[in-house]
C-alpha cells in the first residue's frame, strides 16, 4: 500500500495538507513557517518550487513565487530545504512543480534527489494525463508517488485513466480555474467527489480555492481523504511582510483551528 | 487530445490539465472545419473582400539598389489593420464563430494582434477581451485606442515583466476559468497544441501567393525568403509556401536588442535553449535553473523569450537558418527603407529588411531575395522619434 494510502486510513479523519511556495518570503523564514504549520496540526506538506511562469496559479502565489525567487530560491536549494524540513519531523511531502524546472535539473536526477531529501511525491502541474509517460515511470524509479489532477470538467473516462496512473492520490481541483482564495466553496466540488468515489478507490484530496475552515470542514464531509489549503495560508505571508512574527503566529492560528474544525467530525 | 502536436520532438501541450478540454474542442473543430466548403468559402470571402487578399509582391527597385540584389516585399502591411495578424484572427475567428463560441480572448504584444481580434470580435458581434502587458500598453497606445473603437476591453497585465510573456500567462489563467463560451485566439505560431498547427494553417495564404508571385513576375523561385520571427506565424507562413523547394533559402531573423552578447534580447532561436513554456517544447531564453528570461527589444512584437516549435524544429533540421539584428540596425533599415520607397515598415518587419543591408556586397547582383514585410510602421512612428529625434 502507498505512503499515503497508509497515513490516510490510520489517521481515519480528513488529513490537512497546508501549501507553501519554498523560499517565501526568504529561506529561513520560510523554514520557520513550515515548521510552525508541522506543530499546529499538519498531517501532509505540500510544498512548490517558485517559477517565473506559474500559469496554473492565481495572484497570491504568483507573488509568493516572485518574493522566493527574489530572495534567490532555486530546485536545488529548495531540495536542501526539503531535507531540512523532513529532519525536523517526517511528515510526507508532495511537491508542485513546473515541468520546466525539472526538465532543465534532469527529471529522473531531480526525482532521485528528492526522494532521498525526504519526498513523498510529485505533481507537475503543467503535465496533463496524457503526458504521464514524461513524469510516472521516473518517479517510481526514484521510488516516489505519482499524484495527477482531476478538474470538474473532466470525462468519466478520462478520469479512469488518472486514476490508473496515480500512485499517491488524485488531487481534485474544486473549481475551473487558477489557485486563490475564494469567499464561497465552488459549487461543483461535492459532486465531483461523488463521481470519483463511483470511479475509483484511489485517496482524494481537494485543493484550489479552500479558504476557510468552514470550506474544509464541508470538503471533510463529502468524503476527501485530504483538504489543500494554499493561497489563504499564503496570504498571512503577504500580509504581514515586515513582521515575521505575527505571520507564524497567524498562520499557526489558522491551521489550529481548521485541525480542529475537521477533527471534529 | 487527439494528434500529439509534434514537430519532430518539439511541440506538444505542456499545460495544466483544466486546460485539455477546451484545447481539445478547438482541435475538433479545427480538424472538422479545416476543410469544410461553407466555411472554406467563407473565409476566402473574408480573405478578399474584408482583409485585402491577395497582397501584392512589390519590387523595391531602390532599396534594391542599395543592397546590389533583387530585392522583392510580400505586402501583408497593406492588409486591413497593418499586419499579417488579421490572416490568422480571422481564420479563428470564423472557427469560434463556427463551433457556437460567443466570446473571444487575446493576447498582445505590440498590439496588431490585439487589434485583429478587436477587429474579427466586431465583425462578428462577439465580447473580446485583449491582455496586454502594461509596458506594452504604454509603447503601443495607438492600437489600444484601436481595440476600443472596436468595442474590446483592453486588461492591463502587469505580473511579471509586464510584456508578451505575461500577457500569455494571463490569458491562460482567464481562460482556465471560462472555457464554456470563450475562445482563445491565439496569435502567434506558438503555445500549446493545436495552436501552432491552426496558426500556421490559417497564415499559408503568404507562402502559397508568394510563391505563385514569383514564378509569374520573375520567372523562378527566389534564392533566399527572409521573414522576422517573434513567436513565428508571419514567418511560418511564408516558408510554408517554399518549405519543399529545398534550393530556397529560409532565414528567419529575430530581435537581437542591444546585442546578443548582452542580456536585452530576444533572440530566442540563436541564443536560447531547449525547454518548456506555455505548453510547448521548444527554444526558450532562460536561465541554468529554468527560469524564464526577460526580453528586451525595440519591437514590442518580437519581445518574447520563447518561438514556435515548428521553427525549432526547422532550425535542428538545417531547413531553415536563424539569425538576429539589433535595435540599432532596426532603427537604420526603418529610415533607409521609408526614404526609399515610402513605405513605413513595422520595427517587426524592420529586422528582416535590416538582414538584408547586412548581405549587401555578399550576394550576386542577380540574386533573388523575398522579405516578408509582415506589417506596416505607422504605429511605430512615435518609438522612432524618440529614438531618432527629427531636428
Ligand atoms: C507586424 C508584425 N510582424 C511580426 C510580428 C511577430 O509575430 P510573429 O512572429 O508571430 O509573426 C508582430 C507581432 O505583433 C507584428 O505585429
Amino acid at each position: 500500500m502507498g505512503h499515503y494510502q497508509n497515513l490516510f486510513k490510520t489517521l481515519n479523519r480528513t488529513a490537512l495538507i497546508p501549501f507553501f511556495v519554498i523560499g517565501d518570503p526568504d529561506e529561513d523564514t520560510s523554514f520557520e513557517l513550515v515548521k510552525t504549520a508541522i506543530d499546529s496540526g499538519a498531517d501532509v506538506l505540500e510544498l512548490g518550487i517558485p517559477f517565473s511562469d506559474p500559469v496554473a496559479d492565481g495572484p497570491t502565489i504568483q507573488k509568493a513565487d516572485i518574493r522566493a525567487m527574489k530572495a534567490g530560491m532555486t530546485p536545488a536549494k529548495a531540495l536542501a530545504f526539503i531535507k531540512r524540513i523532513s529532519d525536523y519531523k517526517p511528515l510526507p511531502i508532495g511537491l508542485l512543480v513546473y515541468y520546466n524546472l525539472i526538465y532543465q535539473y534532469g527529471v529522473q536526477a531531480f526525482l532521485t534527489d528528492f526522494k532521498v531529501a525526504g519526498g513523498t511525491s510529485v505533481l507537475v502541474a503543467d503535465l496533463s494525463i496524457d503526458d504521464a509517460d514524461e513524469i510516472a515511470p521516473a518517479a517510481e524509479a526514484a521510488g516516489l508517488e505519482t499524484v495527477f489532477m482531476v478538474t470538474p470538467n473532466m470525462s468519466d473516462q478520462r478520469i479512469r485513466k488518472v486514476a490508473e496512473r496515480t500512485s499517491g492520490f488524485i488531487y481534485t481541483v474544486s473549481l475551473l480555474g487558477t489557485t486563490g482564495e475564494r469567499t464561497g466553496l465552488s459549487d461543483m466540488v461535492k459532486p465531483l467527489i461523488r463521481r470519483l468515489k463511483e470511479l475509483t478507490e484511489r485517496p482524494i484530496c481537494v485543493g484550489f480555492g479552500i479558504s476557510t475552515a468552514e470550506h474544509a470542514k464541508a470538503v471533510a464531509q463529502a468524503g476527501a481523504d485530504g483538504v489543500i489549503i494554499g493561497s489563504r495560508i499564503v496570504k498571512f505571508i503577504e500580509g504581514n511582510l515586515n513582521d515575521t512574527a505575527e505571520m507564524k503566529k497567524q498562520v499557526g492560528t489558522y491551521i489550529q483551528q481548521v485541525s480542529k474544525e475537521i477533527a471534529r467530525l | 487530445m487527439k494528434h500529439k502536436g509534434r514537430f519532430g520532438n518539439f511541440g506538444g501541450f505542456y499545460v495544466p490539465e483544466v486546460l485539455i478540454p477546451a484545447l481539445e474542442d478547438i482541435e475538433t473543430g479545427f480538424d472538422k472545419y479545416r476543410n469544410d466548403r461553407r466555411f472554406v468559402e467563407e473565409l476566402d470571402d473574408l480573405y478578399r473582400n474584408y482583409a485585402g487578399r491577395p497582397t501584392p509582391l512589390y519590387h523595391a527597385r531602390r532599396f534594391s539598389e542599395h543592397v546590389g540584389f533583387e530585392v522583392y516585399i510580400k505586402r501583408e502591411d497593406l492588409l486591413h489593420g497593418g499586419a499579417h495578424k488579421v490572416n490568422n484572427a480571422l481564420g479563428q475567428g470564423l472557427l469560434a464563430k463556427y463551433m457556437g463560441k460567443k466570446k473571444l480572448i487575446a493576447e498582445t504584444g505590440a498590439g496588431q494582434h490585439g487589434l485583429a481580434t478587436s477587429m474579427i470580435g466586431a465583425l462578428f458581434g462577439m465580447e473580446t477581451k485583449i491582455f496586454m502587458g502594461s509596458v506594452d500598453v504604454a509603447r503601443q497606445n495607438v492600437n489600444v485606442h484601436k481595440m476600443k473603437l472596436c468595442g474590446a476591453e483592453v486588461i492591463s497585465v502587469s505580473g511579471g515583466t509586464c510584456t508578451l510573456k505575461d500577457a500569455i500567462n494571463d490569458a491562460l489563467r482567464y481562460w482556465t476559468s471560462h472555457i464554456d463560451d470563450t475562445f482563445y485566439l491565439f496569435g502567434t505560431a506558438g503555445g500549446p497544441h493545436p495552436f501552432p498547427t491552426i496558426v500556421r494553417h490559417f497564415q499559408t495564404p503568404i507562402g502559397t501567393e508568394a510563391r505563385q508571385q514569383c514564378l509569374d513576375q520573375i520567372g523562378r523561385l527566389p534564392d533566399k525568403v527572409v521573414a522576422c520571427v517573434g513567436g513565428g506565424s508571419n514567418a511560418i507562413g511564408i516558408f510554408s509556401g517554399f518549405i519543399d523547394d529545398a534550393d530556397v533559402e529560409l532565414i528567419g531573423v529575430e530581435g537581437g536588442g542591444k546585442g546578443t552578447e548582452t542580456h536585452e534580447h530576444c533572440a530566442t532561436l540563436v541564443k536560447g535553449s531547449v525547454g518548456v513554456l506555455h505548453g510547448a517544447q521548444t527554444y526558450v531564453l532562460q536561465d541554468e535553473n529554468g527560469q524564464i528570461h526577460e526580453t528586451e527589444c525595440i519591437s514590442a512584437g518580437l519581445d518574447y523569450p520563447g518561438v514556435g516549435p515548428e521553427h525549432a524544429y526547422l532550425k535542428d533540421s538545417g531547413r531553415a537558418v536563424y539569425t538576429a539584428v539589433t535595435d540599432e540596425q532596426v532603427l537604420d533599415v526603418f529610415e533607409l527603407f521609408t526614404r526609399s520607397e515610402g513605405i513605413l515598415p513595422a520595427l517587426e518587419s524592420s529586422h528582416a529588411l535590416a538582414y538584408l543591408v547586412k548581405q549587401k556586397g555578399k550576394l550576386p547582383k542577380d540574386a533573388i531575395v523575398v522579405v516578408n514585410l509582415s506589417g506596416r510602421g505607422d504605429k511605430d512612428v512615435s518609438i522612432v522619434e524618440q529614438h531618432r529625434p527629427m531636428l
